[in-house]
């Protein structure tokens, strides 16, 4: 389990309680956070649950794959040292209390 | 702003919900209802024959969109409701339990239903095809029982899906055969070697793989329950499951029987525009007339989102044409396709990168016109290739299987 903090590009910010193992978009997706879209379901395949992660926390996660990079250079809104797709980072306790940013487009 | 009273959808899926979240975004501010005919709200279906499958999901992970977020933006959804008929004239639709439902836009977002196996047994028990939550759910109930039992798997049809369920079976440690009509696999949408790569591929992870098999039946135990694949030359594949994955056919029924046109889908232009100015048409459901007349049918979430964006500004009076690059993607074991473009009528083809690695891409080539690109575990070069196709650019066939060559620098800047 980890607290997550969404906050929208809007500044809307919403605190979810995500299980183990489930990735940070399907956390936005099912609890109504707009700002993330996931069209391809946690594929990475269309890059459009692009997200900024808190700087200091960005150790706390593994790094991305090849693929999720060269999906990175591809996001709608601006790419960022601290960019990553949503759907590529599981929760766990290790995550507790991490606040994402979300970008002001997806597509 | 061309209508202001309700817009119903028919369908909950993919192509819905985008035509509904368009809807909104663009400003539309009266009623939009989604009618769904399965009993479960929008959820995703790629990872159906994947990660769900798998049981690496549970339900809750596979929900596109949470009911608090359509409420949000004051999408009603009804699900198990089944839309039996549209009037034209009356502007209304009716429900299977005879209930009117007036309209002054309609989206028809129907989808598609996977084709049955014309043969004796098609029907059998433990034959299964998947679309829906629910067939993938009976299927991993199937091959829990096929694990326990220790009975084969028996895929008919070497396509996206049967694949993808034959690459999800022997993950489970499943025995599994993969019989494909066709001389090879994926025959209809990549180039020869990308097929003889699939092949070995799952050759590779033990899947029994039988090219130009001619079924002639499900043979059955005395209860009805499918115990085997039988062919014309009378070799027999005992199978505890038997997954029919053979293509889909448009959900057309419903536009047919109101006079829209339909050819093997509900023709729509690149706006999402039927025949009737009031009624519209996004995703698997639709066959897209083409500048140059013909038809094109496509099945893809691309597909569907972005025939939603089109036909929700249709309704709106706006012309949003879906002229983007085609795009689609397949995961089996650890590789990833990612497809761009349209091969069809390829001549010859070049090669980025080295097939043996397993990271690199196919380019299909029709003269000197670059038409698509197929990528294997190498995403830069699909998401470049996406960008040149999208540009009209094409590199040379010699640029194209040059890795050091730097496609990018051909794009306009």
């Amino acid at each position: 389990m980890a607290n997550i903090t969404y906050v929208e590009a809007n500044g809307q910010s919403t605190t979810v309680n995500l299980p183990d193992g489930w990735s940070l978009m399907q956390g936005a997706t099912t609890n109504g956070i707009d700002g993330i879209i996931g069209e391809c379901g946690g594929s990475c395949a269309c890059a459009t649950c692009h997200c900024y992660v808190e700087e200091s926390r960005l150790g706390d996660i593994p790094p991305a794959s090849e693929n999720e990079l060269a999906m990175l250079e591809n996001v709608a809104d601006e790419r960022r040292p601290n960019s990553r797709l949503a759907c590529q980072i599981k929760a766990s306790p290790k995550l507790e209390g991490l606040i994402i940013s979300l970008p002001a487009c997806q597509e | 702003m061309s209508i202001t009273g309700p817009i119903l959808i028919v369908g909950a899926g993919q192509a819905a919900v985008q035509t509904a979240e368009a809807l909104r975004a663009g400003g539309f501010e009266g009623p939009v209802t989604l009618l769904g005919d399965e009993p479960h709200g929008p959820y995703h279906r790629p990872p159906l024959s994947k990660a769900w499958m798998a049981g690496e999901m549970d339900a809750a992970q596979l929900v596109m969109r949470a009911p608090e977020m359509l409420a949000r933006k004051n999408i009603g959804l009804h699900t198990g409701t089944r839309v039996t008929a549209i009037d034209r004239t009356a502007k209304h639709v009716t429900l299977s339990d005879g209930t009117t439902l007036p309209y002054a836009g309609l989206v028809l977002a129907t989808g598609a239903t996977p084709r049955a196996l014309p043969l004796p047994g098609g029907n059998a028990q433990g034959v299964y095809a998947l679309r829906s939550r629910d067939d993938a759910s009976a299927i991993a109930e199937r091959m829990a029982v096929c694990i326990e039992r220790q009975l084969p798997v028996v895929v008919i049809g070497g396509g996206f899906i049967g694949l993808e369920v034959a690459s999800t079976a022997r993950k489970k440690g499943l025995t599994v055969t993969v019989l494909e009509a066709a001389p090879r696999l994926l025959g209809r949408v990549l180039a020869p070697m990308l097929s003889d790569w699939y092949a070995e591929l799952h050759r590779g992870h033990g899947v029994q793989l039988v090219l130009g098999a001619q079924i002639a039946e499900i043979i059955t135990d005395h209860e009805g329950q499918a115990t085997g694949v039988r062919l014309q030359d009378g070799t027999l594949y005992p199978a505890g499951l038997v997954v029919v994955g053979i293509g889909v056919n448009a959900n057309d029924e419903l536009a047919r029987a109101a006079g829209l046109a339909c050819e093997r889908g509900i023709v729509v232009d690149a706006c999402g525009r039927t025949s009737d100015p009031s009624i519209v048409a996004a995703g698997d459901c639709t066959a897209r007339r083409l500048a140059d007349g013909s038809l094109l049918r496509l099945e893809s979430v691309q597909n569907a989102t972005e025939q939603g964006k089109s036909a929700a500004a249709a309704l709106l009076g706006q012309e949003r044409p879906f002229t983007a690059t085609p795009w689609f993607w397949s995961d089996q074991y650890d590789k990833k396709l990612q497809m761009a473009g349209l091969s069809m009528g390829a001549e010859h083809w070049a090669v980025r990168g080295d097939i043996s690695s397993g990271s690199f891409t196919v380019y299909h080539y029709k003269g000197d016109k670059l038409l698509a690109a197929d990528s294997i575990n190498a995403s830069r070069d699909h998401l470049q290739a996406r960008k040149l196709l999208d540009a009209g650019v094409s590199p040379t066939p010699q640029q194209a299987g040059d890795a050091g060559f730097d496609l990018n620098s051909l794009l306009p800047r």
